[in-house]
């Protein structure tokens, strides 16, 4: 038993299906408990007030728009070496779930940071590698889209992901350094996690592994999709070839 | 090696366009900068340098569709990569072409634009050591952009959302280089920073273009 029975897309589609319902509810449940228990049963913060509570939804959106190219740098790696086509599809399915990731967290920390910061954008290091990590992921998605052979896109694609997987950290560094250089060390960083009292920290938790599982239902759900799609294409192609 | 510079110097210096098309570009991103934030010579001095970095970039952006695509066209790129030269070094020294033809002259024309920007009289050395050190990595990257898309019919546009998000590390330590020079700070954090950025691209970078032009090829 071994991980590489999945590059079989028949074993994947399989596998996956079975533990789909799971997930969904799983991922449901967490997601709402961890949010009615955050919005509803946590104290307000005693400088915040109610507005700490979009945490619940920031933190764990900003976590998976990371890891969601996290995993796509795994996929693209087991794609140029091993050459699984499932890999590369997961890679090409996670990427809009990514892209969605980012602009949630983008979105909910503008909403966070209207009444907090008085302000919905500042060029903070945190906020701007993330606008960079937004138009890594619409690049990414505007090359698949773009190119018509299904092998020559995953290629190419694969590359650019491990090309700007380099570029993305080299940003994040290179954006705490320019914002330094531009005005005082930023007080408005938002890696306040030490800070965080328990009462907030347990259902946040709970909304993190629900997004996570959530992330993990739609790409595989997705994934099957374009499984599917290519399936399609591929019958059609051979109908063609017969008439 | 040689040979494929020249070849590509010579076809950028004689198939006209190309080679001053980036440079007038630089020079008319630099004459509109004043007409849209007005003539304010102060205000102009402080965003001087990050303005000159700037068009620099997109010139050189701007540039990268012709860098491989007329290869591509006529088949030249075909026969280049079946030479015995590896496609590694002949796409450093497309790279390479493309600097001698665009970064170097965007480099020598920056003092003067930056005379018309009222860059600050520190600034001049900075600018043109940070642009030296910069453009290089430019064009790289770009090479890498270039090849990405070198198949595409309507490719420009996409390589611009692809290169765009790369120049990000380069744009930030260039222009920081040169805005504390101007403003008489200490520059050696960011130059450094720079350099590294720009030798790190010139030794990684030429294996992925390749590796992605072999896929576009096949």
């Amino acid at each position: 038993m071994s991980i590489w029975e999945y590059a079989n897309p028949k074993k994947f589609l399989a596998t996956t299906e079975k533990v789909m319902p799971a997930l969904w509810v799983s991922s449901a449940v967490l997601i709402s408990v961890g949010l009615i228990w955050g919005f509803f049963f946590t104290p307000d913060d005693y400088r915040q007030g109610s507005t700490v509570k979009i945490i619940f939804l920031h933190v764990p959106s900003a976590l998976m728009a990371i890891n969601a190219w996290f995993m796509m740098l795994v996929t693209s790696l087991v794609w140029v070496v091993r050459r699984h086509h499932v890999s590369a599809l997961a890679a090409r399915a996670a990427a809009p779930v990514g892209v969605i990731m980012t602009v949630i967290a983008l979105i909910t920390g503008a909403i966070w940071g209207q009444p907090m910061w008085g302000t919905w954008w500042a060029w903070d290091p945190r906020l701007t590698s993330f606008l960079v990590l937004f138009l890594f992921y619409l690049g990414y998605i505007a090359l698949w889209e773009a190119i018509d052979n299904p092998d020559t896109a995953a290629d190419l694609t694969a590359i650019l992901c491990l090309v700007g997987s380099v570029f993305a950290v080299l940003s994040r560094y290179a954006v705490n350094f320019w914002n330094q250089g531009l005005h005082q060390g930023a007080s408005l960083s938002l890696d306040e996690k030490e800070n965080v009292a328990d009462a907030f920290s347990n259902p946040l938790y709970v909304c993190m592994a629900g997004f996570v599982l959530l992330f993990i239902a739609l790409v595989f759900y997705r994934t099957g999709t374009e499984i599917r799609a290519r399936r399609i294409k591929a019958l059609m192609a051979r109908e063609r070839l017969e008439a | 090696m040689i040979a494929l510079l020249l070849r590509d110097l010579k076809l950028a210096f004689r198939a006209g366009g190309g080679f001053g098309l980036g440079l007038a570009f630089f020079l008319i991103v630099t004459v509109m900068v004043p007409f849209s934030v007005g003539p304010q010579s102060e205000l102009l001095a402080r965003i001087a340098p990050g303005v000159l970095w700037l068009g620099a970039l997109l010139a050189c952006l701007l540039s990268l569709d012709r860098l491989l695509a007329l290869d591509w066209e006529d088949g030249s790129l075909d026969l280049l990569a079946t030479a015995p030269l590896p496609l590694e070094s002949t796409v450093t020294i497309k790279a390479l072409a493309h600097w001698i033809t665009t970064g170097l002259p965007l480099v020598l024309a920056a003092p003067v634009l930056g005379v018309l920007l009222n860059l600050p009289v520190l600034g001049f050395q900075w600018l043109v050591v940070s642009l030296l050190l910069g453009t290089p990595a430019l064009s790289v990257i770009g090479t890498f952009g270039a090849a990405l898309t070198v198949g595409l019919k309507r490719g420009g546009l996409l390589m611009s959302l692809l290169v765009m998000p790369l120049y990000v590390p380069t744009l930030i330590f260039g222009s920081e280089v040169a805005r504390r020079g101007a403003e008489g700070m200490a520059v050696q954090t960011p130059l450094l920073l720079l350099a590294g950025i720009s030798a790190a691209s010139i030794a990684l970078l030429p294996f992925a273009s390749a590796a992605v032009l072999r896929v576009n090829l096949r």
